[in-house]
């Protein structure tokens, strides 16, 4: 900065002269805007002002603002105050912000605390029923979508199903391999630990068999898959929304349900029982493996026992449910997709939404299926 | 600043510049000058490494030979600071703005003004609505998402945006592209009040004959990685190059129909 203050007033009777000198730009303006309060604040209503500005030495839009506030700020005052000197080349410039007005420059509006608890209140009630509603409109839609393949199956999208199956299922078989494996260890270690307190090693392999089949295995799996493929088709779905890549769709006549949604879905309910198949093996396998090396339990007489404590009744309770898993974990994504506005924002938003709606729901599911077979003797 | 300078003050100084991507070179030994405070036209063939250029000067793509020099410094040389500094002093409107999605119009505004200023925030939105007002715009979209403007609107707040900082050059991509061709006639005519009143160089690639012909000081021809030629409108006219005498005299120029004017009322 220069010695020289960028504004300084000299008064001479009621005429005050204000001088402005060195560089009015952006990086000066905060140190500007503090000049020009304390020279309309201090001075006593000086009749006339001049305001000489002939030692500019460099000037933009900031500068230029900072100009008019201060002959604003006299005239508010009733005061006329007149530039003098100001070099021609900066003309345009005070004369483009002098037009400058705040009239449509609403102030805040004071808000209600009470009324702002009740309006969240009513919004979240809204959301969950349009959400509610949405999903309902999605099952439904997905159901006309696949009774119209049905009748013409030549509409199917088969090519983009099987790679949907490819990415939903195949490419998922590792980790899911590797997740469920661990877990049945963890459960049949735990069981042993317990289990041992009172000599009943031999029953941790019922714990596994009937725990792996009837809930676990199939849990475990629904929400890796909702992590893995619900956010994923969120994600694809809100970015085609956004890029108004669904509204073409529709414009060429395709139902966007039928050509984006349905093979989703299908390569979901297709691909979840078997991901539960083979999770459940190897959640089995791991149970087995730890029941073998820490319990002292021969894989013969595991498998042995296995065989004695669970039924084909057990392997139905836990396939049964995954198909339906799938439906709300396609159906919840595919919705929370085309809920997506037009910000990346909104985009995060609906993604996380989705997975998070979609495990809670799973777990419900889960608990709903739970008592209609204890009920029906399952 | 604002002044144009008798003598030619070189703010982009581009030499020997080699550009590509895998196996292809797309610029190949180019040089080129912008002058202070000139609008520069920038025209080729689509494909012809326009945005390339623009990209690599801005520092968003690697070179693989060259130098390029902003204010007499060149990027690659420089340290963070000094990187910094220049960052401040140029602007940039993307072909489609490129606006935050997620911030409203005046926060968009507000951005880089935040990043380097520390200025009160009654400034800051008074600033807003300066910056609105200069590029057309009623103060009232500041509150709007962009997802909530029109085409037009949306450029012109990019453009606000760029201008937010009271930048030196300004780098333009296809400015008035998906404009209609009144909207892009405004913006045109906004560009060089803007450039008259701030004193901007304008870097603007385009294929607006219309844009060329009103308000470009110079254009540069892009062809085959090299430019081919540079001057102003009269000496895009008089190419033989077959490439150049297509673009300038083709069914949709306006060369032959009327006289060429050159500038807005300067």
């Amino acid at each position: 900065m220069s010695e020289q203050s960028l504004l300084e007033g000299r008064a001479d009777g009621d005429r005050l002269t204000l001088v402005g000198s060195g560089v009015w730009t952006a990086v000066e303006a905060a140190e500007l805007e503090r000049l020009i309060e304390a020279q309309t604040a201090a001075s006593e209503r000086p009749r006339t002002v001049v305001i000489d500005m002939a030692r500019i030495e460099k000037f933009d839009t900031y500068g230029a603002w900072m100009l008019e506030r201060l002959i604003r700020l006299f005239k508010e005052r009733g005061t006329a105050a007149q530039v003098v000197a100001l070099p021609a080349n900066y003309q345009a410039l005070v004369d483009e912000v002098h037009t400058v007005n705040f009239k449509n420059w609403p102030a805040p509006e004071e808000e209600n605390k009470v009324l702002t608890t009740f309006e969240s209140i009513g919004h979240t009630v809204y959301t969950v029923i349009h959400s509610l509603r949405a999903a309902l409109d999605m099952i439904g839609a997905v159901m006309v979508a696949l009774l119209r393949v049905l009748a013409h199956p030549r509409n199917f999208r088969l090519t983009s199903m099987v790679h949907h199956l490819d990415n939903v299922a195949w490419r998922a078989v590792p980790i899911i391999l590797l997740i469920t494996f661990l877990i049945g260890c963890i459960i049949a270690q735990q069981g042993i630990f317990h289990f041992r307190k009172f000599g009943a090693d031999i029953y941790v392999v019922d714990m596994v068999g009937i725990l792996v089949m009837r809930e676990i295995g199939v849990l475990i799996v629904a929400i890796m898959v909702a992590g893995r493929s619900g956010s994923a088709f969120t994600a694809e779905l809100g970015s085609m929304k956004m890029r108004e890549e669904v509204d073409a769709l529709r414009t060429m006549g395709f139902d966007p349900v039928e050509v984006l949604v349905l093979p989703r879905v299908l390569a979901l309910i297709i691909g979840l029982p078997l991901l539960t198949f083979i999770g459940s093996l190897a959640a089995l396998y791991g149970g087995g493996l730890v029941c073998w090396l820490y319990g002292g339990i021969d894989p013969d007489v595991f498998l042995q026992r296995l065989r004695e404590a669970i039924t084909i009744d057990h392997f139905k309770v836990g396939i049964i449910k995954a198909p339906f898993m799938a439906m709300v974990i396609g159906v919840v994504a595919c919705v929370q997709g085309f809920e997506v506005k037009g910000s990346a924002e909104s985009l995060g938003m609906q993604t996380t939404a989705s997975v998070v709606e979609s495990i809670f729901l799973v777990i419900v599911l889960d608990g709903i299926f739970a008592i209609f077979f204890a009920s029906i003797g399952m | 600043m604002i002044e144009k300078a008798p003598q030619k003050d070189v703010v982009i100084k581009v030499r020997d510049l080699v550009v590509g991507f895998r196996d292809q070179n797309i610029l190949n030994h180019l040089d080129l000058d912008v002058y202070r405070g000139e609008i520069l036209g920038f025209v080729g063939g689509s494909g012809a490494g326009k945005s390339v250029l623009t990209r690599t000067i801005i520092g968003l793509l690697p070179r693989r030979e060259g130098s390029i020099e902003v204010f007499g410094t060149d990027m690659l040389k420089a340290n963070e600071e000094e990187r910094r500094s220049i960052e401040r002093r140029w602007g940039i409107l993307f072909q489609q703005g490129a606006l935050f999605s997620s911030l409203t119009v005046r926060e968009n505004i507000q951005f880089p003004i935040r990043e380097y200023l520390h200025l009160p925030e009654r400034l800051l939105d008074e600033i807003v609505v300066a910056k609105l007002e200069m590029v057309g715009l009623h103060a009232n979209v500041r509150d709007k998402f962009p997802s909530e403007l029109s085409g037009g609107m949306t450029k012109r707040v990019a453009l606000a945006r760029a201008l937010a900082l009271d930048p030196e050059i300004v780098f333009l991509d296809e400015p008035t592209s998906g404009l209609d061709p009144i909207g892009a006639g405004d913006f045109d005519a906004l560009i060089a009040t803007l450039q008259q009143t701030l004193g901007l160089t304008v870097f603007m690639v385009t294929h607006d004959l219309d844009s060329l012909h009103t308000v470009c000081d110079r254009i540069a021809v892009l062809i085959d990685g090299k430019v081919i030629a540079a001057g102003p409108m009269e000496t895009m006219l008089a190419s033989e190059h077959p490439w150049m005498k297509s673009y300038f005299h083709g069914a949709r120029s306006r060369a032959e129909a009327r006289p060429a004017r050159h500038g807005l009322n300067r």
